[in-house]
């Protein structure tokens, strides 16, 4: 298949081609740009949801990497097991280990467990790969669901906007916990998203990132769009890139990229087709608007 | 007879290369690569790590190009939409 | 061998810590609490070279035991009750993945209503997992079948969890002389767990916890019930032989007492079997032809051996600590099972007795015998599955 005149120079896929996910799917790009920025030296703990069911099922697998997969609301803590086995085999050294989940298995179900892994400060690297849904059941509201995004348990409707409630602010309540390094990214920043895996690699753990992916299927937009709308969301301020390092002290939050020119909301949420009922609610709309404004007002621009 | 190891372990990594998903696509990306500039842009955004970067040698210098593997291209058109130089088309995938 | 006086929870917990478990998840529950406390002292005292992971909650330490075991080291945890139910999906997990992690269960009954006293609920309620459910009558048997289950569940042939039941209060917390072995003497016993099937390393990418659609689903579970049902007798059988050459303790999947010109047995598990045992004595000495018939290994279930044992008896009376409710109990059903396509049969009795900690005592064992008694006069039970020592009335809604 290769052609013989041109030599390969792009590095080794850790997250191989052949994996059942959809066209154009942001978790799966995000999977692979971690990968990449953390090399070979690496371990997965993985849970339940799309990135798992897509890349494994058996006798196949994506992998190019050692990989777990247990449950759907235990990455964390299936991590924690991985990192004490190595930790007793003499074999935790320069071995980057990393609990990967959804928004799925990390806002709602996998809190828990990811506050214990926390608190307990061990050396593992938890990346939640955020698609505001229960993507792979689906496109069920989660915690992690915006307001007024329409989904399949939140549907707009004749008395619906669809999602009433707030995202959690997942990052902040993991900074809380007081660890070394907490980052929020996106596909689109894939130098920021690689210097924050990077960084999180060296420091070891525990460390956070919320990757922020979009998901062509769930958000109804064009399967070609995946990285516009991960632009998009940076680019209106409705996903704020920022890192922390150090343990919690806000005053340290470090955003790492401000758009000079914030984009109004509108131009972010027109291309979804789960909020094209919000079209025609110009007072859902400024909600939206105000939010962000607000959310953005703190973090400095 | 159905062969299996222990426990649904799996001891073949990246084994999934032998699903080639190509066949997905009802739309293709075509490269011209007298436009790429090798920024990298389609290698980093593709989901499915069908593109590579690859050394041609043109003029007898090594110029980076991309190469698309249409064993397991999804023709989602992100390369497409993302591409610096405008150097890849989608057009219909034609069976 | 050294005599001491210990706790049940106290011989599980030196139990692992004499088998080198290198990773240890555990969270605290009554009865089972003293396991992780022990450990935690263990460790504190340098007495124990272990990771000691406390989680946040039971599923936590069931999966963080599966992590560990996936990377390829040794794992024991203990729970009971509650916490076993919440981990309930994990224990499935730990045995499909067939991950050989060990665990003690201070049996005690299930809430509602919360209860923290003894019965077999818990582990009964899970016997359909996949892990070998051993039981013991005393603390001994504790520490014995403790050290005995990391063996046979790392052997190659086998590669499944087990647990260890052991009652809660009457053997948890009840102190009794114990035999203990030197490390030396279970360092000899047990070899150092060296997997080939799973482990974690960045050297071997491999992939554990598939997606098994139906085209290959069936094959994994019939390969886990070749292990249990097939492999794991044989294994537990030359794994109790070698225990009874090395420290000279007896063990069998099922053990006959009396039985062989009995006309009543009593099927026992846990630490009624003592007091049935007692009574067994007290009414043949009276001339009573009664029998006891203990079940220590009750997955892999022990059809087989309960034939031989009970086979040639009038009337089993099967003494169940635990309720499958709007059925009966559960252990009588399995019993029953076995001789369901047998002409010549005893006749199957089951008495629902102790739950909730309610004690057993020798006189319900009397009145079980005396029921028997009257089935072999009438040639069939008045009540198939029966009640022992319950005094109910309503009292209505206020």
């Amino acid at each position: 298949m290769q052609d013989q005149n041109c030599k390969v120079v792009s590095p080794k896929e850790l997250f191989v081609s052949g994996h059942r996910g959809c066209a154009g799917c942001g978790e799966m790009n995000a999977v692979r740009q971690v990968l990449l920025a953390a090399g070979e030296n690496t371990i997965v703990a993985n849970a339940t949801g799309c990135l798992e069911v897509a890349s494994t099922a058996y006798p196949q697998t994506s992998w190019n990497i050692p990989w777990v997969h247990a449950a759907f609301e235990n990455a964390a803590a299936v991590a924690s097991g991985v990192d004490a086995a190595l930790k007793a085999l003499g074999k935790r050294e320069g071995v980057n280990l990393f609990a990967f989940a959804g928004d799925g298995g990390t806002f709602d179900i996998g809190f828990q467990a990811l506050s214990g892994m926390l608190d307990r400060r061990q050396k593992v690297i938890y990346v939640v790969f955020d698609n505001e849904a229960y993507m792979n059941t689906g496109i069920q509201r989660c915690s992690s669901t915006p307001y007024g995004a329409s989904t399949t348990t939140s549907p707009a409707g004749k008395k619906s906007i669809g999602s009433t409630g707030s995202k959690k602010p997942i990052a902040n309540i993991v900074a809380a916990h007081d660890i070394p390094y907490v980052a929020t990214a996106t596909i689109a920043y894939h130098v920021d998203l690689k210097k924050k895996v990077q960084k999180a690699c060296k420091i070891g753990g525990p460390c956070f990132i919320h990757v922020f992916a979009p998901c062509p299927t769930g958000w109804r937009h064009a399967s070609d769009d995946t990285i516009e709308m991960s632009r998009l969301a940076v680019e209106t301020g409705v996903f704020v890139l920022w890192e922390l390092e150090g343990g919690y002290d806000p005053s340290k939050i470090n955003v790492t990229y401000k758009p000079k020119e914030r984009k109004p909301v509108i131009e972010y949420l027109k291309g979804q087709r789960r909020f094209a009922h919000l079209m025609d609610k110009p007072e859902e709309l400024k909600k939206i608007q105000d939010e962000v404004d607000a959310k953005c007002k703190m973090f400095g621009f | 007879m159905v062969k299996i190891t222990i426990g649904a372990i799996n001891y073949e990594p990246a084994s999934s290369l032998k699903y080639k998903t190509g066949s997905w696509r009802s739309m293709k990306p075509t490269l011209d690569e007298s436009k790429c500039k090798g920024c990298n842009l389609c290698f980093i955004f593709c989901p499915d790590s069908a593109i590579v970067m690859c050394e041609r040698i043109i003029d007898g210098k090594p110029k980076k190009k991309a190469q698309i593997n249409y064993d397991y291209c999804k023709g989602c058109g992100i390369c497409a939409k993302e591409c610096s130089a405008d150097a890849i088309t989608m057009s219909e995938e034609v069976k | 061998m050294a005599k001491v006086v210990m706790r049940g929870n106290e011989a599980t917990a030196l139990g692992a810590k004499l088998c080198r478990p290198q990773v240890i998840p555990a969270y605290p529950i009554t009865p089972s609490t003293m396991f992780p406390e022990r450990i935690s002292e263990y460790v504190a005292n340098g007495e124990l070279d272990t990771e000691f992971v406390l989680v946040e909650s039971e599923h936590s330490a069931m999966s963080a035991a599966i992590g560990a075991a996936a990377t390829g080291v040794r794992v024991v945890t203990a729970t009971a009750s509650q916490g076993l139910e919440l981990m309930h999906e994990m224990l499935f997990i730990a045995s499909g993945m067939r991950l050989p992690i060990i665990m003690a269960v201070g049996n005690r009954a299930l809430s509602a209503p919360i209860n923290i006293w003894c019965d077999h609920q818990d582990t009964i309620s899970a016997r359909d997992c996949g892990w070998i459910q051993l039981y013991a009558e005393r603390n001994q048997e504790a520490l014995d079948l403790m050290i005995m289950a990391f063996k046979i569940g790392e052997d190659k042939r086998v590669l499944l969890p087990a647990l260890v039941g052991l009652d809660a209060f009457v053997l948890t917390h009840t102190m009794e002389v114990v035999d203990s072995p030197t490390q030396e003497e279970v360092d000899k016993f047990l070899p150092p767990y060296k997997p080939d099937h799973v482990y974690l390393d960045p050297k071997r990418p491999i992939t554990i916890g598939s997606f098994g659609t139906p085209e290959y689903y069936t094959e994994f579970r019939y390969a886990q019930e070749l292990a249990m049902s097939k492999e794991a007798p044989k294994v537990i059988a030359e794994v109790f032989k070698e225990w009874e050459r090395t420290f000279g303790r007896k063990y069998q999947m099922v053990t006959g007492f009396e039985c062989k010109d009995a006309d009543i047995i009593f099927v026992t598990m846990g630490s009624m079997t003592g007091t049935a045992r007692e009574t067994v004595k007290k009414l043949r000495a009276a001339g009573k032809k009664v029998g006891l018939c203990k079940i220590t290994v009750l997955r892999p279930f022990p059809a087989k051996e309960l034939k031989e044992v009970l086979g040639g008896a009038k009337v089993v009376a099967v003494v169940d600590r635990s309720l499958s409710v709007g059925y009966g109990g559960p252990v009588f059903a399995e019993v029953a099972g076995i001789f369901v396509n047998d002409a010549k049969k005893p006749i199957i009795q089951d008495f629902i007795v102790g739950l909730g900690g309610r004690d057993i005592l020798v006189k319900d064992f009397e009145t079980i015998v005396s029921k028997c008694e009257t089935t072999m006069k009438t040639g069939k039970p008045e009540k198939v599955i029966d009640w022992i020592n319950v005094n109910y009335e309503p009292a209505g809604v206020k």
